[in-house]
């Protein structure tokens, strides 16, 4: 199955991504396969609050990649139920445009579970798409707005989406993923207030970052992602800063730092798993007094690292 | 790593044809994520086409088809016809809506497995899923 996702096969790779987010046993041997090709696309991570216009700049930006002549892939990001461990993944909808187009392919995840904006069986959905052949990848979070830093772990390039109405310069001084975005978009710029959010962006990047440090200047942008306006300079935007990702050797760090988040994650979920499993023979002997959680966590942990 | 033991079932719901009465499907939308699916939607004005690839791009386990306009007869079984050509012949298709009795036996002969006319009691879809789905929550 991995060969014809390379060969560029969709059902393939429609059934390799199940058997990855499932982590199916077969998920381990497909990404071995797979990870040759990692780093060969870009990844885009878009993030903001619910209703900023994520999925619609999703859209517009397969589009224009498209008109490009690049293939794309896009990961959207929905909520798991807490309750029902059920979903609503509604992203979709707003990126069907490009349902039939072979040179796209659009997977909605759930996060079951996972917090932070993305799940962690992301990276190995990112390593098939780059098998499949993906130029560039749009990562589409959750939308919790403030803390979904973990998208940074993940994309090469993050895109933080934000409407005139959504606050001050206040909002934008707060730490969190606005210390991680690459590029500043004020979707929606066509109603008013657009002006004062934009310079109340760049006044509150201003205050934090020495001019010129790492060589990338943030933008800010105002765009439409309804009409159309402004989606010119936000792909120059993006292509800038892949050039400079590859120019500056920041690109190589990011992959670092994607790959020891994705090895951590591994890491602690294998030992997490591997420790769990055998909770149930020890909850006895807490009952009963013959041991300690202490002393029963240190055992399982034992058990686990073999 | 350690196989999941139980995965959430993957439904897409799914609007063909032109009408824009969408009320239906959301409401299965909504109560399908609440009795644990994994749910994702079209939207309206869907091709059969576009239906088929998404179901596929979404490896769903089902697809649930809402249509109020009349077209079932032609779009239905379209569908089914390009999810098979897809290599989806063993997703669960369903359809509800606007459906005459008379035309659910013919529906049902061209791959439609169960129709769901209105006033169907939303559960009685949810158990239905679950059970004709029963054996794929079991690993891939």
């Amino acid at each position: 199955m991995a060969r014809l996702v390379l060969s560029g096969d969709t059902g393939a790779l429609a059934r390799s991504l199940s058997l990855i987010i499932d982590e199916s046993g077969e998920a381990d041997v497909l990404i071995r396969s797979f990870f040759p090709k990692s780093g060969s696309a870009q990844k885009i991570g878009i993030c903001g609050p619910p209703g900023a216009g994520k999925s619609t700049l999703t859209g517009r930006l397969v589009a224009l990649y498209r008109k490009a002549g690049l293939k794309v892939g896009v990961l959207a990001v929905d909520p798991s139920s807490p309750i029902s461990g059920g979903a609503f993944l509604g992203d979709r909808l707003r990126i069907q445009d490009h349902a039939t187009d072979s040179g796209v392919f659009i997977r909605s995840l759930a996060t079951r579970g996972m917090v932070g904006g993305v799940s962690h069986t992301i990276f190995g959905a990112i390593h098939a798409l780059e098998a499949w052949g993906c130029d560039r990848i749009v990562v589409e979070t959750v939308g919790t707005g403030q803390d979904e830093v973990v998208i940074a772990r993940v994309a090469d390039t993050v895109v933080y989406v934000t409407t005139p109405t959504m606050g001050d310069e206040i909002q934008a001084m707060k730490a969190g993923v606005m210390e991680v975005a690459d590029l500043f978009v004020v979707n929606k710029a066509d109603l008013s207030g657009a002006h004062k959010a934009i310079s109340d962006l760049k006044t509150a990047l201003g205050l934090g970052r020495e001019a010129g440090c790492g060589g990338w200047q943030t933008p800010v942008l105002g765009i439409s992602a309804l009409s159309g306006q402004g989606l010119p300079e936000l792909l120059a935007g993006l292509d800038e800063h892949a050039r400079h990702l590859r120019d500056s050797g920041e690109g190589r760090e990011r992959l670092k730092r994607q790959y020891r988040e994705e090895v951590s994650l591994y890491v602690s979920r294998r030992v997490y798993q591997d420790a769990l499993s055998q909770m149930d023979s020890h909850l006895d002997e807490l009952v009963d007094h013959k041991s300690d959680p202490p002393s029963v966590a240190a055992r399982m942990l034992r058990g686990g690292a073999n | 790593m350690v196989g999941n033991p139980r995965r959430p079932l993957r439904v897409l719901i799914a609007k063909p044809g032109l009408d824009g009465h969408d009320r239906g499907a959301k409401v299965i939308v909504r109560a399908l994520r609440d009795a644990g699916f994994e749910v994702i939607y079209t939207g309206i004005r869907q091709t059969p086409d576009m239906i088929a690839a998404t179901a596929l791009q979404e490896d769903v386990d089902a697809v649930g088809l809402s249509l109020l306009s009349g077209a079932h007869m032609t779009l239905f079984p379209q569908i089914v016809e390009g999810l098979r050509r897809r290599g989806l012949g063993s997703v669960l298709v369903f359809g509800g809506g606007i459906i005459p009795d008379e035309d659910v036996p013919r529906l049902q002969a061209a791959g439609v497995d169960r129709v769901f006319g209105p006033g169907t009691p939303l559960r009685s879809i949810a158990e239905y899923l679950k059970e004709k789905l029963a054996s794929k929550t079991v690993a891939r």
